[in-house]
C-alpha cells in the first residue's frame, strides 16, 4: 500500500539521517611507556551537543572556551609546560546514550584522548562516564546534571566540576518553600534528568517543611504544554516547578504566562541558562527565580574573563562555557604536577585539590565522590525595563556557601 | 466535571491549529500527490519569519500574519517550478525524498543564522489575557487561534469546493488526462497550489510563534504528529485533516490530563487503530491506496 509505504519510509530515513554522523580521524602511535605523555602531546576532548538543543548553553563555544584554557595555560607556563604539544579535539553526541558511548570510545582510542569534558544529557554523561571507568581515562563532567555520577554511579576517573540536580534543587526548592512556597507541583519531563531532578526537589522541599502535591510527567521533548500546566495548577499550588530545559523550557514558560496564572502561582525553573533567557526575552522570564553555577555579570574577575570570552565567541558565556574553561585548566595544572597524563597520576592530583578561580569560588575537589563543590547563587531574573546592557538579565540575590550547596560526602552513596 | 470541559476547550484549541498545519499538506497530497515532508520546516520558516520581522523591520503579529504567508507562497512557488515539478511524473517517493533534503537543508540555514536556543516573540497586542465563562477559562491568544484557524480551513474548503478555481483543481486531480482533453492547463494549477499549501504552512508558523518556542527544529517533532493527523484523516482529504486535526487536539489533551507520560503516543495508538479499520484513514478513498 502506498501510503504505508511512504509513511514507513519517512520513519527510516528520518531516524537514518539523525544517525549520520562524521567519524573521527584514526591516528596516533603506540603510547609511549615511563608515565610520562602519552603520544608526546595532551589531547583534550569536548564530547557535548553541537547541533541540538544545547548546543548554544554549551556546543561549539564549550569548546572555544577550552581552547582558550589552553592558549592562557601555555601561556602561564611557557618553557617549564610539561608538553607543548596540546590539541582540543571535539565530537558531537547529539543527546544520545548510545552515540555517546560510540563517541567516548572513539575519543579515547582512536584519538588519544586523555581526558573527554563536557557531556550535556545526563543518560550520555552516565554512558561516557562507563567508558572513563573501563579505559582509566579522566572525565570531567560540566553539561549533565545528574547526582547519579558522584552518587551510586561514581567512578575513580569520574568529576562532576559545574552543577548537579541537588544543587539546583537545594538553591532554588529549598529558599523559595523556606520563604513560604510550601505546596509545590512538579512538571518534568519524563527522562533521567527531569526524575533525578524532581527526586532532588522533593527531598529539598521536604526537609525546608514543604510537599510536592502532584508530578506531572511529560513526553520530551514536547511543545504543547497547555493542558499539562492546567492540570498543574487546578489544586492552586503556592508554586509550580517546572523541570524543564532548552527549547521544551521556552515553550513551558511562553504556555505558562498565557494561562494567566502567573499573578496566582509562582513560577520556579530547575535548571536555567542565560541563553533561554536570551531566547525568550527577561520580560517573559521576569521574577522567575532560580539557582546558577556562575554568573558572568557577578564581580570584575567574572567580568573580565566573559569580555575575552565575547571577543572571540561574539556572545556572553553560560555557566557551562566558564566552567569547561576552569576544568580545562584544572586538569592541565593536574598533568603538570604529575609530570604525566596518565589517568591514575592526574586522579591523585586533582583529588582533594583546592582551587580558587573565577568559576570555583572556594572550590574543592572532594576526594571521596569527585564533586567539585564552590560557592553556588540564587538568581532572579530581572524586569526588561532593568536590563540596561544586553544578556545582563540577571539579579544575584544570595551567594549559597561551597559547603551548603552540595550533597555532602556522607550522603553520595559513593563508593570507589 | 468542568476539568474535563477545560481539557475539551484546550484540545478543540490545539486541534485548530493542528487541521489548520495539515491542511496544505493534505491540499498538496491531494492535487499533486506529492507527500510533502519540508511542510514542518515550513511551518518553522513561518514562525521564525514571524520574529526576524518583528526584530528587523518591527512589523508586529498582525503583520506578519499577512506578509509572512505571501512570502512562504513565492517561495513555494520558486520551489515548484525549480526542483519539484522535475519529479512529478516519478515515482512519488522521489519528491518525498527531495522535500526531505529540502527540510534538512532549510533547519541547518536557520540554525547557522539564528542559532538553536531561539527567538522571542511576545503575545500580539489586544491578545495577551483569557476569557473567562462560570469555571471555564481559556487564554484569548488560544481562542483566537482556534477561531482563526477553523475559518481559514472552512474558507478553503468553501475555495475548493464552490468556486471555478477549486473545481479545476479538484478535476485535475480526479482525473488529469480528460480535465486536459476539456481544454484546461492542468499543469498551470500545479504551482500555485504547491505555494498555496506552503503558505497555509507558514500561518500556522506565525500563529505558534507567540506560544511555542521560535527554534529551528520546532518543525521536526511538529510533522510527525502532521503526519499522523492527515493518515488518520485520509491522505489528501481536506475535510478528513480537519476532523482529524480536531481529534488528535483531544486526544492529546485529554492524554496530558489523564495519562501524562503517554500523552503522544496516544496519538499514534489512535493513527494505528484508525489504519486497521480504514487503511486510507477515515476521509480517504480507497482508489488512494
Amino acid at each position: 500500500m502506498r501510503n504505508t509505504k511512504m509513511i514507513s519510509l519517512a520513519a527510516m530515513v528520518a531516524s537514518s539521517g539523525l544517525v549520520l554522523t562524521a567519524c573521527g580521524s584514526a591516528g596516533g602511535g603506540p603510547s609511549s611507556d615511563g608515565g610520562k605523555i602519552s603520544d608526546d602531546k595532551i589531547v583534550l576532548a569536548v564530547l557535548n551537543d553541537q547541533s541540538g538543543v544545547y548546543k548554544d548553553l554549551s556546543g561549539p563555544n564549550s569548546v572555544e572556551a577550552v581552547k582558550m584554557a589552553v592558549e592562557d595555560w601555555k601561556a602561564a607556563h611557557k618553557d617549564d609546560a610539561v608538553s607543548k604539544n596540546i590539541e582540543v579535539v571535539t565530537a558531537d553526541h547529539q543527546n544520545k546514550p548510545d552515540i555517546a558511548n560510540t563517541k567516548a570510545q572513539e575519543l579515547y582510542d582512536r584519538q588519544k584522548a586523555d581526558i573527554i569534558l563536557d557531556v550535556p544529557t545526563s543518560s550520555a554523561a552516565l554512558a561516557v562516564a562507563t567508558q572513563a571507568k573501563a579505559k582509566k581515562k579522566v572525565y570531567i563532567n560540566i553539561g549533565a546534571g545528574t547526582t547519579a555520577l558522584t552518587g551510586a554511579q561514581c567512578n575513580k576517573y569520574t568529576f562532576h566540576w559545574a552543577y548537579d540536580t541537588y544543587m539546583l534543587a537545594k538553591g532554588t526548592g529549598g529558599t523559595l518553600t523556606k520563604d513560604g512556597g510550601k505546596k509545590w507541583n512538579v512538571v518534568y519531563p519524563d527522562y533521567a534528568f527531569g526524575q533525578d531532578m524532581t527526586k532532588s526537589f522533593e527531598g529539598q522541599i521536604t526537609t525546608a517543611g514543604g510537599a510536592i502535591g502532584q508530578k506531572v510527567p511529560t513526553p520530551f521533548p514536547n511543545d504543547n504544554f497547555a493542558t499539562y500546566i492546567t492540570k498543574a495548577a487546578a489544586d492552586k499550588p503556592d508554586v509550580i516547578g517546572t523541570m524543564h530545559a532548552g527549547g521544551d523550557l521556552i515553550n513551558f514558560v511562553k504556555q505558562y504566562n498565557q494561562a494567566g496564572i502567573s499573578d496566582q502561582i509562582k513560577l520556579a525553573v530547575g535548571l536555567m541558562f542565560i541563553t533561554d533567557i536570551h531566547s525568550l526575552g527577561a520580560e517573559q522570564f521576569k521574577g522567575v527565580t532560580f539557582t546558577e553555577a556562575w554568573y558572568w555579570n557577578f564581580d570584575e574577575q567574572n567580568r573580565k574573563w566573559a569580555d575575552k570570552f565575547q571577543e572571540r565567541t561574539k556572545t556572553r558565556p553560560s555557566f557551562a562555557h566558564a566552567a569547561n574553561y576552569s576544568a580545562a585548566y584544572n586538569y592541565l595544572e593536574a598533568v603538570q604536577e604529575a609530570g604525566s597524563d596518565k589517568g591514575d597520576d592526574v586522579v591523585a592530583k586533582l583529588e582533594g585539590k583546592k582551587i580558587n578561580d573565577f568559576f570555583l569560588r572556594n572550590g574543592e575537589v572532594r576526594a571521596a565522590d569527585h564533586r567539585v563543590i564552590h560557592d553556588a547563587y540564587l538568581a532572579e531574573v530581572k524586569p526588561a525595563a532593568e536590563v540596561k546592557e544586553e544578556w545582563d538579565y540577571e539579579k544575584i540575590v544570595a551567594t549559597i556557601p561551597a559547603a551548603d550547596a552540595f550533597k555532602p560526602v556522607a550522603e553520595s552513596g559513593c563508593s570507589m | 466535571m468542568s476539568a474535563f470541559i477545560q481539557y475539551t476547550l484546550q484540545g478543540l484549541a490545539t486541534g485548530g491549529f493542528y487541521a489548520l498545519a495539515a491542511l496544505g499538506l493534505a491540499v498538496i497530497f491531494g492535487v499533486m500527490g506529492v507527500v510533502n515532508f519540508s511542510h514542518g520546516a515550513m511551518y518553522m520558516l513561518g514562525a521564525v519569519g514571524s520574529a526576524v520581522l518583528l526584530d528587523v523591520a518591527d512589523i508586529p503579529f498582525w503583520g506578519a500574519l499577512v506578509i509572512v504567508p505571501i512570502l512562504l507562497f513565492l517561495f513555494g512557488v520558486l520551489v515548484e517550478r525549480l526542483l519539484v515539478r522535475w519529479l512529478l511524473k516519478l515515482d512519488p517517493l522521489y519528491n518525498f525524498l527531495l522535500t526531505f533534503g529540502l527540510t534538512l537543508l532549510i533547519v541547518d540555514l536557520v540554525k547557522r543564522k539564528y542559532g538553536v536556543s531561539g527567538l522571542p516573540y511576545e503575545l500580539p497586542a489586544g491578545l495577551e489575557g483569557r476569557v473567562t465563562v462560570g469555571g471555564l477559562s481559556l487564554s484569548s491568544y488560544q481562542l483566537f487561534a482556534a477561531f482563526f484557524s477553523v475559518a481559514l480551513c472552512v474558507a478553503v474548503w468553501l475555495l475548493l469546493t464552490k468556486t471555478r478555481i477549486g473545481m479545476i483543481v479538484r478535476a485535475s486531480t480526479e482525473d488529469a488526462e480528460r480535465t486536459r482533453a476539456l481544454g484546461i492547463n492542468v499543469g498551470r494549477w500545479v504551482t500555485p497550489v504547491f505555494g498555496f499549501g506552503i503558505a497555509l504552512a507558514g500561518v500556522a508558523g506565525v500563529l505558534a510563534a507567540p506560544f511555542r518556542a521560535i527554534t529551528a527544529d520546532m518543525g521536526s517533532n511538529f510533522i510527525i504528529i502532521l503526519f499522523a493527523v492527515v493518515v488518520i484523516g485520509g491522505l489528501g482529504s481536506i475535510l478528513g485533516a480537519v476532523i482529524a486535526g480536531f481529534l488528535v487536539g483531544l486526544v492529546e489533551a485529554y492524554g496530558q490530563a489523564y495519562a501524562p507520560s503517554y500523552a503522544q503516543v496516544l496519538i499514534f495508538v489512535l493513527m494505528a487503530a484508525v489504519v486497521l479499520v480504514r487503511p486510507a484513514g477515515l476521509f480517504g478513498r480507497e482508489e488512494a491506496s
